[in-house]
């Protein structure tokens, strides 16, 4: 370790190693969180707009929308008890995307190239990435399971917290591999409502975040059809069951067969030789 | 025209064809940068700079030709190529919002270099570009000059062999050009290491550096700035390399 001295020139590094990759994913994770950390309006808002709905939509609707006895609640639920878990995968939804969005951003300034080359393979950076991104957007939600419970808003028992912890890992992991996949299609910074309008809010309220599906299949059954195919819902529903210590299998297979093919689609189009970037003439192109 | 075996160059591009579409940004590129000298690649805006540097730099794959990084192959040996170069790339590519040192510890990680010998090492390449006494401030509160500086640091901080900087003046005052340039040269001198130093501005070359003219995807001129100048009949580096790329324009009248 001495070896570096001021004036001499610096010693290559020895190159790619299993270490190396702990070190990688490290840093990675290290950089997103402190960037993170810099952008408490990120964080703030990150937490505020699950907050609005719970206080202000879920009161306001408590009243009118009924909500019945369904798996895996045991008892009638307040209308607040419903919504949280869509909620938290609405947490998620907008980090993956957040997070999508700084690639492309991080590509504009530059900064993505300096991860791309890095002598670690790519679908390892690119996994990295997904995984600080899941690390940042556990915190939000359980930032936010911390100001729910204090309305009332828990799970039956304490062990939820726990339970629901890996359901939200495989979600955060679907959603942020989709961002990743979106990124790489995005040709320069766009503005993030566009990304509201065409994906976030149609995913969001195609699902079984707001209301039960059986009631959407009451008033329509195309949007039934549609929500039952929303990798969306079944994100929620993981959640939603993992917060009551079950695990519901078709939402798992679904986040896991989900999350496989988006990271396949990113993995693919950030690959040099068959990435769009090569076809396109790469991130300068919109120069 | 001296040239060195593809073996001991520090980066050796052989007939390397790329094409986005229909359009060809590179055709039948060939060009080394030898270890321990400066490689002047000049040519204008679009002639093909970048996608060259995107190539090199594994952004995608080189479709014909081979691309050597001290014999490492970027393609097959992406890992080893990748190990060996430190680029500086044309747009700012340093987190603002993090310190220099923040910023230079994220690169080293991204090589696998653990934290403590990221230190020394981040402390090593500060002191090489005179900003060992800033490591603790935010990258914000630096001049360009500065910022730059900072990016050959971190672009040095594995130790590569190859140094790759893609018009690393553009936007800087006279000063700052003067000073980067100094500090690369100085570099060059005590690492031995090989430079690639993309430009359009020719009065960054010195009598000594190796110049390589790039025009519109074809390496039109290599050579001295002598031979270039010998070449174009003329003594002023700038003249000949207007010459040279004038040549593809009006090649019955231009050339001499």
């Amino acid at each position: 370790m001495s070896a570096v001295v001021a004036d001499a020139p610096l010693r290559p590094h020895r190159g790619v190693s299993a270490s190396g990759y702990l070190v990688c994913l490290g840093g990675i994770v290290w950089r997103e969180s402190l960037r993170f950390l810099h952008q408490r309006g990120r964080f703030l808002s990150a937490l505020v707009r699950p907050l609005v709905w719970l206080f202000i939509f879920a009161a306001g609707f408590r009243a009118t929308l009924g909500v019945s006895i369904i798996p895996p609640y045991e008892t009638y639920i307040l209308y607040e008890v419903y919504i949280a878990p869509g909620l938290m995968a609405m947490i998620q939804l907008f980090n993956g995307l957040q997070s999508s969005l700084s690639m492309v951003y991080d590509r504009e300034v530059g900064a993505m190239r300096i991860l791309l080359v890095s002598p670690y393979p790519r679908w390892f950076l690119l996994v990295s990435k997904l995984v600080a991104g899941i690390a940042v957007s556990l915190l939000q939600v359980y930032a936010f399971l911390l100001v729910a419970y204090f309305w009332d808003v828990r799970p039956d028992d304490p062990m939820g917290y726990l339970y629901v912890l890996p359901a939200l890992i495989l979600t955060g992991f679907m959603l942020g591999a989709m961002g990743l996949a979106m990124s790489s299609v995005f040709k320069q910074l766009e503005n993030f409502a566009s990304v509201m309008n065409f994906v976030i809010f149609p995913m969001f309220f195609a699902s079984s975040a707001l209301y039960p599906l059986w009631r959407v299949q009451q008033s329509s059954e195309l949007l039934y059809f549609i929500c039952t195919y929303n990798p969306f819902t079944h994100a929620v529903e993981l959640i939603r069951f993992a917060l009551y210590g079950q695990l519901e299998w078709t939402a798992l297979a679904v986040v896991a067969g989900c999350s496989a093919v988006f990271l396949t689609a990113a993995v693919l189009a950030y690959d040099p030789s068959t990435g769009l970037t090569a076809r396109r003439g790469g991130p300068d192109a919109a120069k | 025209m001296t040239e060195s075996t593809p073996a001991t160059a520090a980066l050796s591009v052989e007939g390397v064809t790329h094409a986005f579409g229909s359009k060809k940004a590179l055709d039948d590129v060939s060009l080394e940068a030898p270890a321990g000298a400066f490689t002047a690649l000049v040519g204008q805006n679009g002639a093909g700079k970048t996608t060259l540097f995107s190539l090199i730099t594994r952004l995608y794959n080189n479709r014909s030709g081979s691309i050597r990084v001290l014999g490492a192959d970027v393609r097959r040996t992406p890992a080893t190529a990748l190990s060996q170069l430190g680029v500086v790339f044309q747009a700012r590519t340093l987190d603002l919002e993090l310190t220099v040192q923040q910023n230079l510890l994220y690169h080293a990680a991204l090589h696998g270099i653990g934290r403590g010998e990221a230190k020394q090492r981040a402390e090593a390449a500060l002191t090489r570009v005179n900003l060992v006494e800033r490591a603790k401030d935010k990258v914000r509160a630096l001049s360009g000059g500065q910022m730059r500086r900072v990016e050959i640091a971190r672009a040095l901080l594995h130790g590569p062999r190859l140094l790759l900087l893609d018009e690393p003046t553009t936007g800087l005052d006279i000063g700052s050009r003067r000073t980067l340039l100094e500090e690369v040269r100085r570099l060059i001198q005590q690492d031995g290491i090989g430079v690639l130093w993309a430009t359009h501005l020719t009065d960054e070359i010195a009598v000594a550096d190796r110049v390589v003219v790039l025009h519109q995807g074809k390496v039109m001129a290599k050579g001295t700035p002598q031979e270039l100048c010998a070449r174009a009949k003329t003594d002023d580096v700038g003249a000949a390399f207007m010459s040279i790329v004038g040549e593809t324009q009006k090649p019955r009248k231009a050339s001499a």
